[in-house]
């Protein structure tokens, strides 16, 4: 059957028909969309075999939920932004020790450019980390075909199996062949049966197990690396010119081809599969090669790699000798100046154009918020606004310049205790209601523990909004979190965000600026988007 | 055939609706299609765009490489200037003339169009005024503009408008007839201004 997929959704329909018993994700951009994909299709189909697919507190807790599943003997997906790698770091590099009993695959969507994260970090150093086998597909087919492979090949070496895709791919639709049976009906294996690790000592992760463990894992990662070889979607074609010749890692191999319609003229290593294939490599070198010019999105990974695979005497260029652009995404443009083909003609950019950054919603809960904490914090000399990640990092952008730093998921609440031990009165947090339930509860114990004097803002919309409206882990429970904890429940102060309450706000947070202790304010009202989206709803029923 | 297209607007305003539609037309009539969006933190009220490829052979690029964009469709006309630099030197632009102004320094409108009617073939038109016309509500507006754009496509305007019937069946007939009427409007618009 062919159909119209986006790359995450090509992911999530193969993950659905490789037989998955869960996929386990926290949603962060560009990743949301495969566990999206595998929860309409749960709801729609109900008669289906069923997936768990609820959204997670956060990467970390996918990433051991998904671990948890897989020792049972089934099979188990988790999906995140790439810097959801880092939340999820220690039980990620932790699972290709124990590795994996039911198939289990790790999917890092990387953002290049920076469309929609703080960073341009590039998962395949964590593959390579973790010494576990990692995949780069070039195209939402190869994306498709890969995630059975990926699965097939973890259950048979035992092992976690990484695939790393970027936005360009991920957000991008193209036509995907999927596998049917004979009667025309797709072909979904069939879930698992449970069954429990026939090597137990492996997940006890005791050093005396993890040293022997370790051994096995680098002996295995060797055949990782023969078995990259012999995969077809990894290839080494020699071309008419046998000085040059190009790796092209992920899609990267999109933007050679386009440029090279009738065939490029030079020997050409597609890599969408590592660890990096030693035999392709030599392959390439014996074609009589004294140039290698190295694409791939994000950091500069197989180029240096590469380097010391290969003879000094053939020079090897790319991001890091400034052939290709250091950062940002490559195009078909950046590729082709590279190249030193003659630049397409192009009409001069018209000067009229300004730009039009994104804003917070109108009638969005967290405009209210900011218009009073900024009153408010102007009262005092030196406010400082220690922010998060969400659609309120926008309060950074005119008209609000409310906020002072923006980081990880969580640290407005550490950074603001951090900056208060330092000294800094007053000292505000501002985090939405679904990263304080990702990372931001153990920082406000922290701040408990210390007493630390800061007023935290849990702007709180129902909603995980950023990316889209996923159900957001606290909706209901943050002040008896917050309680919980060991925030006196007198500083637990909820209002509603609307202009008409505007003196009730400032009075609230002034109160808590001069309170001494950990203050949390919960302005409260339900995104402006999932409430029109609601209303939708109900008026079809 | 190869067609390459950039669809523009601000978010919210339903280009992915357009690339749903061209898809769903792409595909049923054998072409192969690449379609490159950007959701997240851009969808807030600031410019969006998409890249739409559609092509009998294989494609490979998700993104059309600079000066060879062979239309813009824009739902906001300084959003159409935005990617000028991309347009093929005989590409064509098919833009809405309504400004969506939600930034302070907007440049003035006239300006805007002074600088689309220099640029070789455009075509620039009330969408939201000539769905009204139709007798079709403004969100279907974004169907006046793909109306506009289908004599510079290679499809036909029967396998656009039985893709716009397929893409919104599920929302009723009456839904369907309007979207159709709609992109009948913009068509019909297209096809007279360029006698």
């Amino acid at each position: 059957m062919k159909l119209l997929l986006l790359g995450d959704e090509a992911i999530a329909l193969a993950a659905i028909h490789s037989g998955i018993s869960g996929v386990y994700a926290y949603p962060g951009t560009p990743s949301t969309e495969i566990t999206e994909y595998i929860q309409n299709r749960q709801k729609a189909d109900p008669a289906s075999e069923r997936i768990f697919c609820k959204w997670c507190t956060n990467e970390k807790t996918a990433m051991e939920a998904a671990l948890g599943m897989s020792y049972m003997g089934k099979r188990a997906m988790v999906c995140m932004k790439h810097v959801g790698m880092n939340v999820a770091a220690d039980a990620f590099v932790n699972s290709a020790m124990t590795g994996a009993n039911g198939g289990l695959v790790v999917v890092a969507a990387d953002d290049p450019s920076m469309h929609s994260s703080q960073n341009e970090q590039d998962s395949r150093f964590y593959g390579r980390f973790a010494m576990i086998p990692y995949y780069e597909p070039s195209c939402q087919q190869e994306a498709y075909d890969m995630v059975r492979e990926a699965f097939d090949y973890s259950e048979k070496m035992k092992i976690p199996v990484l695939m790393r895709i970027t936005t360009r791919m991920a957000h991008s639709r193209a036509e995907v062949s999927t596998w049917t049976l004979k009667d025309g009906s797709e072909d979904i294996r069939p879930q698992n049966r449970i069954h429990f690790p026939d090597n137990p000592k492996q997940w006890i992760l005791l050093p005396a197990n993890s040293r022997v463990r370790n051994e096995q894992l680098i002996k295995d990662k060797k055949q990782f690396g023969l078995d990259s070889a012999e995969d077809p979607h990894n290839s080494f074609t020699p071309g008419e010119d046998r000085g040059l010749a190009i790796v092209a890692c992920g899609i990267a191999y999109n933007y050679l081809m386009e440029n090279f319609p009738k065939g490029v003229p030079c020997g050409v290593l597609k890599l969408t599969r590592y660890p990096i294939p030693r035999k392709l490599v030599g392959e390439m070198v014996a074609s009589g090669v004294h140039r290698v010019i190295v694409m791939e999105e994000g950091q500069p990974f197989v180029e240096d790699k590469i380097r010391g695979m290969i003879g000094s005497e053939i020079q090897v260029e790319g991001r890091l000798t400034g052939l290709l652009p250091r950062t940002g995404e490559l195009s078909p443009d950046s590729v082709r100046a590279a190249l030193h083909l003659n630049p397409h003609k192009t009409f001069p950019k018209d000067d009229i154009v300004v730009p039009r950054p994104p804003a917070l919603c109108q009638g969005c809960g967290h405009r209210d918020m900011y218009a009073a904490l900024n009153e408010v914090a102007a009262e005092y000399e030196n406010s400082r606004v220690f922010s998060d990640i969400g659609c309120y990092t926008l309060g950074a952008l005119p008209p609000f310049r409310a906020i002072h730093t923006t980081v990880d998921m969580g640290a407005s609440i550490t950074m603001a205790k951090g900056a208060a031990d330092a000294g800094q009165f007053p000292s505000f947090a501002v985090i939405g209601d679904s990263t304080f339930t990702h990372s931001g509860i153990t920082g406000l114990l922290d701040c408990v523990n210390s007493e630390a004097n800061v007023v935290i803002i849990i702007s709180d919309n129902l909603t995980t909004g950023m990316t889209g409206g996923q159900d957001s882990a606290g909706t209901g429970r943050i002040e008896s979190i917050c309680a919980g904890v060991g925030v006196d429940p007198a500083h637990i102060r909820v209002v509603v965000p609307l202009a008409k309450n505007m003196e009730e706000i400032k009075n609230v947070i002034r109160e808590e600026v001069e309170y001494k202790g950990v203050s949390v304010v919960i302005p409260r009202r339900e995104c402006i988007q999932t409430f029109k989206r609601h209303a939708r709803e109900k008026k079809q029923q | 055939m190869k067609k390459d297209i950039i669809l523009a607007g601000v978010g919210g305003q339903g280009i992915l609706s357009i690339a749903t539609v061209l898809g769903e037309a792409a595909l049923t009539n054998g072409l192969h299609i690449k379609q490159a969006e950007v959701h997240g933190m851009s969808q807030r009220g600031g410019d969006v765009q998409s890249n739409l490829r559609i092509s009998s052979e294989p494609i490979h690029s998700d993104l059309i490489p600079y000066g060879k964009v062979d239309i813009i469709m824009s739902l906001e006309p300084m959003e159409a200037l935005r990617y000028v630099q991309e347009l093929s030197k005989d590409g064509w632009i098919v833009t809405s003339s309504v400004p969506f102004v939600n930034i302070p320094n907007y440049p003035e409108k006239e300006e805007i169009y002074a600088h689309l009617q220099k640029l070789p073939h455009t075509v620039m038109l009330d969408v939201e005024a000539l769905a009204k016309e139709a007798g079709a509500p403004a969100q279907a507006a974004n169907m006046v503009l793909l109306g506009a754009a289908i004599p510079m496509m290679d499809l036909s305007y029967e396998a656009v408008r039985d893709a716009v019937a397929k893409v919104f069946s599920r929302k009723g007939q009456d839904i369907v007839d309007k979207n159709i009427a709609a992109l009948e409007a913009g068509y019909r618009h297209s096809v007279n201004a360029n006698r």
